[in-house]
């Protein structure tokens, strides 16, 4: 990236906003086929077929869902925020979506005649502005329960709110030991020093707590506890109807589209891996996770309430700090050159 | 351990759910496929003809006094020969549903159950099915019987003619 002081030139302005676009297209779309996704792999899990009428094996479902939601009726509870309640989704869908401005995507490339990087913008602290982006989306959780008004969707996003809060600590405590053996906060240099061998080789521990945390952080279950239909109807979007809902629900499919490929950033060596171009690689290990996260969804029951605050408080937490000491001590004696 | 045990018992479930991923689904895709309902099943509702061709109601009214929810409804009236039949006869599918009391109160085997389950209508007006909707062409589930052959003395053949039964006493003749 150029620098403040230089008038960049337009060829790298177009380059960056060609590539937003691409990113923001595929995101969306990669989302909305999620859904569908998800919907024939849960009904396959109960022996169903799942959406099969919409086009050639229901494939233009999510164009109708679109279109349903598109024209269903925007509502605002009476006695709602209207302000807060309008802003809501759009708070819990933009900082997923921003999130994944820092994702190496894949290697870089040479395109008329510049290095291009595979990634929007290659931060030097963007392990931080995840954690900071995903601190600000549970503002999109806690506003839609509040402005709507009502018991459920109240109850919902307090339940949001601490589970996000509480599974932050451990997801950003599990983080730490990769920035200690990469030496960076940058993903790019994460990356890179995965090329001898993934973190998930090194730090298996670190690698199962962010997947537990990342799982809360999306509020899939068995965490579901936000949304909880069996208890809550659904949770802090009760109220939302049409594409306002849609927003909520279609950032919780690219929450886990961006937790997956930060996954793979930081554990699963990102674009790296033999034979197959880095594109396919990080794809194929972004649609695995997605497809871990369904099958858990179709496999295990919510948790308790007070289940969730032990799992985080006293056993993930914990767990995170015994392994970034454990690390601390093997980076010590282990000298310079870790790995 | 508890944590190795609650390990295995998440393992032992996403397995589970794994062998359900590649399970043939158990779906029938209903308008396109349709499941065959055994002959026994109990669906529309019929008036059979004896094997001669002729009505086997002769509108006694037990069906529709052991409907449970009163959908069915005639008038009897006396047909040609003396032989009891129904001038009209009405079954209300809105209402019916589908128990088969009506199949198992008939004595003439006129009113049997089908295997026929799409009877839905647009109008609820077209669920009420009069005699002429009803009314088939053959003898339902039992080909042979023909009540009249059994009973209906005196309407169709003289006494002591019928199938099975002895000829007439002469009470005066009994005399020792």
């Amino acid at each position: 990236m150029a620098g403040a002081d230089v008038i960049p030139d337009p060829m790298e302005i177009t380059l960056v906003i060609a590539k937003i676009g691409l990113v923001l297209l595929v995101i969306l779309t990669l989302a909305a086929y999620l859904v569908f996704a998800e919907r024939r792999i849960l009904a396959w899990i109960q022996d169903r077929k799942g959406p099969n009428r919409v086009g050639p094996f229901g494939l233009l479902q999510p164009l109708a869902d679109l279109i349903k939601l598109l024209t269903k009726e925007d509502f605002c509870p009476p006695a709602g925020d209207r302000w807060l309640f309008f802003l809501a989704p759009a708070m819990a869908a933009i900082p997923a979506i921003m999130t994944f401005a820092i994702v190496p995507f894949g290697a870089p490339v040479r395109i008329f005649g510049r290095d291009l990087p595979m990634q929007v913008a290659d931060l030097h602290v963007g392990l931080l502005l995840f954690m900071a982006l995903s601190s600000i989306a549970v503002y999109g959780v806690a506003l839609g329960g509040w402005a709507s008004n009502s018991k459920y969707a109240l109850l919902g996003s307090l339940r949001g709110l601490a589970q996000l809060i509480s599974y932050e600590l451990s997801m950003g405590l599990s983080l730490v030991p990769t920035v200690m053996l990469a030496r960076s906060f940058r993903l790019s240099d994460i990356v890179a020093a995965q090329e001898g061998g993934w973190f998930i080789l090194y730090q298996p521990m670190a690698f199962a707590i962010f997947l537990v945390s990342i799982l809360a952080e999306c509020k899939r279950i068995p965490f579901d506890l936000p949304e909880a239909e069996g208890e809550l109807v659904a949770g802090f979007h009760t109220e939302y109807s049409g594409m306002r809902f849609g927003l909520f629900f279609v950032g919780e499919y690219i929450n886990i589209l961006v937790l997956g490929g930060l996954a793979a950033t930081f554990f699963l060596g990102g674009w790296q891996g033999p034979l197959l171009p880095g594109l396919l690689w990080f794809w194929g290990k972004v649609l695995a996770f997605a497809f871990l996260f369904i099958w858990i969804r179709g496999t295990l029951p919510r948790l308790r309430y007070d289940q969730l605050m032990h799992l985080g408080w006293k056993v993930l937490t914990p767990m995170a700090l015994v392994n970034i000491l454990a690390t601390a001590w093997w980076l010590y004696l282990a000298g310079s050159s870790p790995l | 351990m508890r944590v190795i045990d609650d390990m295995t018992a998440i393992l032992t479930g996403l397995w589970t759910t794994w062998k359900h991923i590649l399970r043939r689904p158990v779906t029938i895709q209903y308008p396109e496929e349709k499941r065959i309902p055994s002959p026994r099943y109990r669906a529309r509702i019929i008036l059979t003809r004896d094997p001669d061709g002729g009505e086997r109601c002769v509108a006694c009214y037990l069906c529709s006094a052991a409907c449970p929810v009163d959908c069915i409804s005639m008038q009897a009236e006396e047909g040609e020969g003396g032989r009891r039949r129904a001038a009209w006869f009405r079954i209300n599918f809105s209402r019916c549903i589908f128990c088969g009391f009506c199949a198992e109160a008939c004595p003439t085997m006129a009113i049997q159950m089908t295997p026929d389950y799409e009877i839905c209508r647009r109008d609820v007006m077209d669920l009420v099915f009069e005699k002429e909707d009803l009314l088939v062409e053959h003898c339902g589930k039992d080909p042979e019987y023909n009540f009249y052959r059994h009973a209906g003395i005196g309407v169709t053949q003289p006494r002591g003619e019928g199938e099975g039964e002895k000829p007439t006493v002469d009470v005066r003749g009994l005399m020792p």
